[in-house]
């Protein structure tokens, strides 16, 4: 078989169980895929002996009859796992060396489903960032080119490293982790498919924390099919982390009817903003129209407290990162300051985490300080927390009044050049405009790819479902993709 | 509200970094462009509003008060900057 590596995990899990291909033939494709593709800055630690190792036993279980879907299939995983014996450092300074003795709870189950690692993935440094400009790693750089351009662009963040990975089919698919929009807005760059589930679908625990109450991994596939696929191997309760729900999975591919007559689909209307480019503006319409010809029928809503999202999130994410990030200091993990004559412990925590943190990171860090510290901590971080309790009303009272979904733009823009300076940070906080509500009220969300922009790059559409049902919000997001058609691939450079 | 170099210097304290005396000024920007954007919250009435604890109403999950595991030093120390016969090494903290 030719072109191993542009397979769908669909498509090659029917190849593998027909023995028109093995595990092997597609990781050494993959492999080799990834060995000249250093430019992209996609995989940032490789581990291809695993990788041939796990593609070997993962023959010999589809060989005995015993191979569930993701057995044999070729992934990335986000750097932000930890993964036993291999490099897991978030993309920081602060955790270079860092070889977890554990597996985290979702890599494990795709490991133990048969799926086959080839390494680690690029990111923004802890999961900071919408450009994957933050990482110790360098950046990540965007298969796609603006037509006649050779300028290079950002393949979002802060999952650009799995972003890249996909959209160059330099593996068949990628795990993502989603505190603000960290799988759809870097999806929605690329011209891939990117599934946040409920908050609680996918345990927490093994990867590194950000905003713990926010924090939500997912797949980064091809196609709405594989993200049904993968994201059913990903999710499931564990005991190990207490915010993980225990609720039974179903079979989400075996949802995917295409059928959404009488679904209805809500279109909010605080998601018209003031200096929207007009391109996004119509590809949401032509979205639209497109679940209206396949029998959905479209209805105006309003989500009232959308324009306070990205403050209250800028108020509650830092808040917990400075609380979860506290745990570097130089003791148990990671990196250590080189100390002077006479420094104690104080003088080794605080040249610790200055050298090992980055910019944002410790932007972050110390705004959090400042909203939790005696005195602000009713003004900011209650208050943030009062809305975030509005904003899920918002959407509670639309999914009470009989919608279904919610269709949206995914990010803003399409995705822009790399190395761009924003005069202030809250910039780039603007990219997650459309994303970080869902997150603040828990609930499921999808970047479809669905159209091109005036210079052939791809934008996104974000639909939003009720909690605990991927299994329909994948469905609908099926018959977008479906209607949408959209197959172009970017031209290889690298 | 705004933030000067004092309390920039306050914070960075509490949140254990250090920052030298001439990156203070900037850091008290940052601050206030982000604490800016922030303000917008107090637009909003939220008096009889509960803060939100749990995204999801669900009860957190009890387990059964037992050891679950242990008697790994070495896997515990392995990744230590520096660790000396089973302990984590730092520098003096008790004169």
């Amino acid at each position: 078989m030719s072109d191993l590596t542009k397979l769908t995990i669909a498509e090659a899990r029917d190849a593998l169980r027909k023995g028109d291909t093995t595990s092997v033939e597609l990781t050494e494709a993959c492999l080799t895929a990834i060995e000249g593709a250093d430019a992209l800055g996609a995989f940032v630690h490789k581990t291809p002996e695993i990788a041939m190792d796990r593609a070997k036993a993962a023959d010999e279980r589809i060989k005995a009859g015993d191979a569930p879907a993701m057995c044999g299939i070729p992934v990335g995983i986000k750097d932000l796992f930890c993964t036993e014996g291999v490099d897991s450092q978030a993309a920081s300074k602060i955790l270079e060396g860092f070889k977890p003795k554990y597996e985290s709870t979702v890599s494990g189950q795709l490991k133990d489903a048969g799926a086959v690692m080839l390494g680690k993935l690029n990111m923004d440094e802890f999961a900071m960032g919408s450009s994957n400009e933050t990482s110790v790693y360098g950046n990540a750089v965007n298969p796609w080119r603006a037509e006649g351009s050779a300028e290079a662009l950002t393949p979002g963040g802060s999952s650009g490293g799995s972003a890249s990975a996909v959209a160059a089919d330099l593996c068949l698919a990628a795990t993502g982790t989603d505190t603000g929009g960290s799988i759809r807005q870097p999806a929605a760059f690329t011209g891939i498919v990117g599934l946040k589930p409920t908050y609680g679908r996918c345990s927490r625990w093994g990867i590194v924390a950000f905003a713990s109450s926010l924090d939500q991994a997912g797949p980064m596939t091809k196609t709405v099919r594989d993200a049904a696929i993968m994201g059913q191997a990903m999710m499931g309760h564990d005991p190990k982390d207490s915010t993980s729900a225990d609720r039974a999975v179903p079979d989400f591919e075996a949802m995917l009817t295409g059928d959404i007559r009488g679904k209805v689909i809500g279109i909010p209307t605080e998601y018209r903003m003031d200096g929207m480019p007009a391109e996004i503006e119509a590809l949401w319409e032509k979205g639209a129209e497109m679940l209206q010809d396949a029998g959905a029928e479209l209805r105006q809503i309003s989500l009232p407290h959308t324009k306070y999202a990205l403050p209250a999130y800028y108020v509650i994410a830092p808040a917990e990162a400075s609380s979860n990030l506290a745990r570097y200091d130089g003791v148990r993990f990671g990196y250590r300051a080189k100390l002077d004559q006479g420094d104690g412990i104080t003088e080794m925590y605080e040249k610790t985490r200055a050298e090992g943190f980055g910019a944002e990171v410790k932007r972050r860090v110390m705004v959090g300080t400042y909203v939790l510290s005696a005195g602000f901590y009713d003004a900011y971080y209650n208050r943030a927390r009062k809305v975030r309790a509005l904003i899920k009303r918002d959407f509670d009272m639309v999914f009470a009044e009989g919608v279904d979904a919610i269709l949206t733009p995914a990010t803003p823009s399409a995705a822009f050049e790399l190395g761009q300076s924003f005069d202030d940070p809250v910039q780039m906080y603007l990219n997650d405009v459309f994303t970080v509500t869902v997150n603040l009220a828990g609930l499921p969300g999808i970047s479809v790819p669905a159209g091109l922009d005036a210079k052939g790059l791809p934008l996104g559409l974000q639909l939003i479902g009720r909690p605990w049902e991927e299994g329909d919000l994948l469905n609908t997001a099926y018959a977008l993709e479906n209607a949408a058609g959209f197959v172009a691939k970017p031209g290889k450079w690298w | 509200m705004s933030i000067d170099t004092a309390t920039a210097a306050k914070v960075a304290k509490l949140a254990r970094i250090k920052v030298e005396e001439e990156d203070l000024p900037a850091l008290a920007q940052e601050f206030n462009a982000i604490l800016g954007f922030i303000e917008q919250l107090n637009e909003l009435n939220v008096d009889d509003v509960e803060p939100m604890t749990s995204v999801e109403p669900m009860r957190l999950k009890r387990r059964e008060d037992v050891v679950t595991d242990g008697n790994q030093p070495e896997k515990v120390l392995a990744n230590a900057p520096d660790a000396r016969e089973g302990f984590f090494a730092v520098p003096k903290v008790v004169e």
